[in-house]
């Protein structure tokens, strides 16, 4: 409707984003001004903050980086079919505390690590069963089992950590890819971030999730398979939590039941920030990206610049806040600068 | 009478309170000093007092439709300002304290509202951002500092510790507040109308109600009561710091939801919000004296979460089930409504809380 009235009244600066040429869609959608922000923090950075410019910045910023970027990727998916998961930090610790104890057991390093995904999908398939198959409100849903499986992985391993990992496997969990200062491990994560991209943009799976958070009667009526995608998406947060949590555990060479504490919300933080809706049906893979980047390079600017890294979360918030404000912020001025369109 | 006797048997704040009543039963039995102490006393009536003001703040905002992930870092920041307050104005009232604390996380909650209210944007992402910005601001003013009992009156820590016949102060504190919200919200229109903005927001749009202003004074009231509670934790624990209150706020849409308070608004009580709070810290003092490590408390208190919502979802599936079989059995009296259904659809709308 909208579309069909901005039309005739030739202004199309209403017009909806898909409505409009292709450059300038690319140009002013979110994630364009996201990636415009972040590489204006990048350079401001390097510019203003001594050491920032440093392959060991780099590396360690990567490394920080990697777990929030691995779960960000199909929590992404979960967010844009309207439901949340805010199990996902838990999930890293039961999956730390998993591997500590198989490792110990003498389990091989392989079938440990595939033990631990597999305790992932069913710790994804138990939050899907409870949201997709009975309709529960995920926010509850999840939040019960936050405390479930960060109560599972604290009960497993009580206040003890089991730090008796090889020396070279927290090596090779921080191995760079030569002097560039890239850590081997983002190969994965590039992997990670190819499969879900591919997944959510061109499969019709991916196509379908976007439907849901839309409109799920619609979509259903329109052949989605609504609860069997919620539970998919379910299922793949839970393995990437997992697969989070063991190399979190080989990075620190600690497995411990508090593990990532916390950790869910600012996941959360990052994916919306980057241009996920929360309403679902809006969002992309590279806008959870750059989300993530952004946060993170500029924590690690501010702390490089001797801020409390606790205080930093003032600049997370805020952050959060206007991102998701400035849409409705320049709807609003735009109303009042504009004399409205004449009905149609 | 015996319609009156049902009602109340299966509504879910009995329910809550006999899961209550046994835990503190089993717990007695197995040691008398759970509650035949006087620190068991103490500690069964005071622990939960904090967890019952933010999740009964908590349980105004989700029946609104919203969610207030801020409170934690409100409690923390209150509860740093009181000590504050007490170091910089040697020999303030401690009245004016707790007036000057709840005024304070008033503020931040009026923050919050006019954000997710007028701003147009889901207060889930809004709190998120307070939840953070909050936090953050408190480590900023409080960096390493830590309140400690020395800096505050003994006037004031001794509240944390004495009664009025046997039961705590700040017990009767929390008790006034919860009673006086629980009767606002049932019997005041302006009580009705958060039920009705959280059950149908555009309808509640549509029928002339202030919806923005009511959500806006609902976070006004989360984040005083969050004030509160942070002078009630300095009182209690006679400390503060940059993290007082982290995680909190979980905990108390945890508590709120055991209640019986549905995270998508429209129904449940505070009465119900205030029990879930009081059986989730009793189970977590509790576990421990059934030999039970407190390591596994969190596993339990998650299994609870789910468990209540699972409950729900079936209480509200037979209620529905009934609801049809009635209409299907006699078709509506167009002039004198059938009392059955009435007083049915009264409860779908408050859920099993009235």
């Amino acid at each position: 409707m909208t579309t069909l009235r901005a039309r005739t009244s030739g202004d199309d600066s209403l017009l909806p984003s898909y409505g409009r040429p292709g450059w300038r869609r690319l140009a002013t959608s979110s994630e364009a001004v996201m990636v415009a922000v972040l590489l204006a923090v990048v350079v401001v950075a390097a510019l203003a903050v001594p050491h920032f410019a440093s392959t060991t910045t780099l590396g360690f910023l990567l490394l920080d980086a990697t777990p929030v970027l691995m779960i960000a990727l199909p929590l992404t998916l979960v967010i844009i079919t309207g439901e949340i998961d805010l199990s996902i930090a838990s999930v890293i610790g039961l999956g730390s505390v998993l591997f500590g104890i198989l490792i110990r057991a003498g389990v091989p390093l392989a079938l440990a690590i595939a033990v631990c995904v597999l305790a992932g999908v069913l710790a994804g398939a138990f939050n899907g069963f409870f949201v997709a198959v009975v309709g529960l409100p995920s926010l509850a849903v999840t939040i019960g089992t936050l405390a479930l499986f960060r109560g599972l992985a604290v009960g497993l391993l009580g206040t003890t950590a089991i730090t008796s990992f090889p020396a070279e496997w927290q090596r090779a969990a921080q191995q760079m890819l030569g002097s560039t200062g890239i850590p081997a491990v983002i190969l994965l994560v590039v992997v990670l971030v190819g499969v879900f991209a591919v997944l959510l943009h061109f499969t019709g799976f991916g196509r379908g999730l976007y439907a849901i958070g839309l409109n799920k009667e619609a979509a259903a009526f329109s052949g989605v398979r609504v609860n069997w995608s919620k539970f998919v998406t379910f299922l793949m947060t839970g393995a990437v939590s997992a697969m989070a949590g063991v190399f979190w555990t080989l990075r620190y060479a600690s497995a411990r039941g508090d593990n990532a504490t916390g950790l869910e919300l600012a996941i959360i933080a990052a994916v919306l920030l980057g241009g996920v809706s929360i309403f679902g049906g809006k969002g992309s893979i590279a806008g959870a990206v750059t989300g993530v980047l952004l946060i993170s390079v500029l924590q690690s600017a501010l702390r490089l610049d001797g801020v409390n890294s606790d205080a930093i979360s003032v600049v997370t918030g805020t952050l959060l806040i206007l991102s998701v404000l400035a849409p409705s912020v320049a709807r609003w001025m735009r109303s009042k600068r504009r004399v409205p369109p004449a009905p149609a | 009478m015996t319609r009156l006797l049902g009602q109340l048997l299966r509504s879910r704040e009995i329910g809550i309170f006999a899961a209550f009543v046994i835990v503190v039963v089993v717990a007695t039995s197995i040691n008398p000093n759970f509650v035949f102490s006087r620190d068991g006393w103490r500690d069964l009536l005071l622990t939960p007092t904090m967890l019952i003001l933010v999740a009964v703040g908590g349980a105004i905002v989700i029946i609104t439709r919203n969610v207030d992930l801020s409170v934690g870092s409100v409690v923390g920041l209150s509860a740093y300002l009181c000590g504050r307050l007490f170091i910089d104005l040697p020999g303030i009232p401690v009245i004016a304290v707790f007036a000057i604390c709840m005024a304070f996380g008033a503020v931040l909650g009026f923050v919050n509202g006019v954000l997710s209210a007028y701003g147009k944007v889901p207060s889930l992402v809004i709190t998120l951002g307070t939840m953070y910005a909050y936090r953050g601001v408190a480590v900023l003013w409080a960096g390493s500092n830590r309140i400690n009992a020395s800096d505050m009156p003994d006037s004031f820590l001794s509240l944390g510790t004495s009664s009025l016949l046997t039961i705590p102060y700040l017990t009767i504190v929390c008790l006034v507040v919860v009673l006086a919200l629980g009767r606002y919200l049932h019997n005041r229109r302006a009580g009705r109308e958060y039920y009705a903005i959280g059950s149908d927001p555009e309808a509640a749009e549509l029928y002339g109600l202030k919806v923005r202003q009511r959500i806006l004074v609902a976070f006004v009231i989360s984040g005083a009561l969050a004030g509160l509670a942070g002078v009630l934790f300095a009182a209690r624990y006679g400390t503060s710091n940059s993290q007082t209150g982290l995680g909190l706020e979980l905990m108390a849409v945890g508590a709120a939801v055991i209640g019986g308070v549905a995270i998508f608004g429209g129904s449940g009580t505070v009465y119900g919000a205030a029990i879930g709070a009081m059986l989730l810290m009793t189970i977590n003092r509790a576990l421990p004296i059934v030999h039970i490590q407190d390591f596994w408390q969190q596993a339990v208190v998650g299994a609870l979460i789910v468990g209540a919502i699972v409950l729900d979802r079936a209480l509200a599936l037979r209620l529905r089930r009934r609801l049809v079989v009635e209409r299907d059995d006699d078709p509506p009296v167009v002039d004198k409504p059938d009392p059955a259904t009435t007083a049915a659809g009264q409860g779908s709308t408050e859920g099993a809380a009235s």
